[in-house]
């Protein structure tokens, strides 16, 4: 509790948490020279900043060599950083939904309430969609999927929308196929009847286990 | 490369008989998900029955109704992101559609030397022995992460502990 009160003051400091905000919005580890530029602050303030953050649990840091040469005349191996895997939470006064959901979700895994969850999940994810007002394009998507956490990035044609971040990370590893069926259709009712517009099942190691998909170019 | 191997078996109680058209949802993703599998980084071998491409006429002492899935892979990894974060997870979800509420453990993994291929009566085996016994690094699922040390398997004969 007291590293989770910790982590989270880190990023009270404006700097820092563009520097985090940067860093975890790529999908690439990054170097100290490339979060300087998306920072838009110098190299040795960014250097400070990121090992700040890296103290603080938030991002975790490699040494490599960007060259991808070794040996002599390679020159110095890089600090690249990106999000660190552990996860800061803080409840005041205390609470513990963690547990609760997680044996909320061992009981429907094992009773194979997957139909009953997922009728749940749409119509939470229909309500979602009524006070979120009109979702017409993969960019309002995309507004909405980011206030929900899911961290959405476009693909290089903009047709696909990827998620970064799971918001139910550990209930998904525990009971994967429980819990990607409950999100899928969460997502499946936001997105309702857009015309044009899928969630679909499209897991890829690291990444949440849906993609969004513009049938139609967004263009037109 | 690593001298072990991680096998599994996963068995499933199908709601109706295999050609029924309510399990058809099930059958008709059953080619795709073993081409998925047979690419899959990690994947080693995968039980197949006389003159098939699947497993789903293999029958074991478990009963008639019960079809088996068996494979190997070369780390638990390789095998998670097959099971979870391959086209695999879409089928999944639906097995209330097409599968009974399993009453006691329905899949098991154990171990291997690399280049042993487990018979079904060996998978079997073991998940009579995890339904027995509970988990063990002899017969063990996703949630109990043991290792082939565990299991007595990484270590050179002339170092393994008589017992």
């Amino acid at each position: 509790m007291v590293e989770d009160i910790e982590a989270i003051v880190v990023l009270q400091d404006p700097v820092r948490r563009q520097l985090y905000e940067y860093v975890v919005a790529q999908d690439h580890d990054v170097s100290r020279n490339e979060a300087a530029e998306g920072a838009g602050i110098g190299r040795t303030l960014a250097a400070f900043h990121l090992d700040k953050l890296v103290d603080a649990g938030l991002l975790a840091t490699e040494s490599r060599r960007l060259t991808g040469r070794s040996g002599p005349g390679a020159g110095r191996p890089a600090k690249l950083y990106r999000r660190s895997g552990a996860e800061h939470h803080v409840s005041v006064p205390a609470r513990d939904y963690r547990t609760a959901a997680d044996l909320l979700a061992e009981v429907a895994d094992g009773a194979r309430l997957d139909v009953e969850l997922r009728a749940a999940a749409a119509r939470e994810g229909r309500a979602a969609r009524a006070a979120a007002g009109p979702i017409e394009d993969l960019d309002a998507v995309r507004a909405v999927l980011s206030a929900r956490g899911y961290e959405p990035r476009t693909d290089a044609d903009g047709a696909v929308l990827r998620l970064v971040n799971c918001p139910f990370h550990v209930l998904s590893e525990r009971h994967p196929a429980l819990i990607c069926g409950m999100n899928l259709a969460l997502l499946e009712g936001l997105i309702g009847d857009t015309e044009g517009l899928r969630a679909r099942m499209d897991p890829r190691p690291g990444m949440c286990c849906v993609s969004v998909t513009a049938s139609k170019n967004n263009d037109d | 490369m690593s001298g072990h191997h991680l096998a599994q078996l996963n068995v499933g109680t199908l709601r109706h008989p295999l050609d029924d058209p309510r399990i058809h949802g099930f059958t008709s993703m059953l080619a795709t998900l073993n081409a998925v599998a047979d690419r899959a980084p990690g994947f080693v071998w995968r039980l197949v029955g006389d003159g098939s491409n699947d497993a789903t006429a293999v029958q074991t002492t478990l009963g008639a109704d019960v079809i088996v899935n068996m494979s190997v892979w070369e780390s638990r990894e390789s095998l998670w992101d097959y099971v979870y974060r391959s086209g695999h997870l879409d089928v999944l979800r639906r097995r209330a559609e097409w599968f009974v509420l399993p009453k006691t453990a329905f899949q098991v993994m154990w171990w291997i030397p690399a280049g042993h291929l487990p018979t079904v009566d060996e998978a079997v085996e073991r998940l009579e022995l995890l339904r027995a016994h509970g988990p063990s690094p002899r017969a063990f699922g996703f949630r109990d992460a043991y290792t082939a040390a565990d299991a007595g398997l990484d270590v050179a004969p002339d170092r393994r502990l008589s017992c």
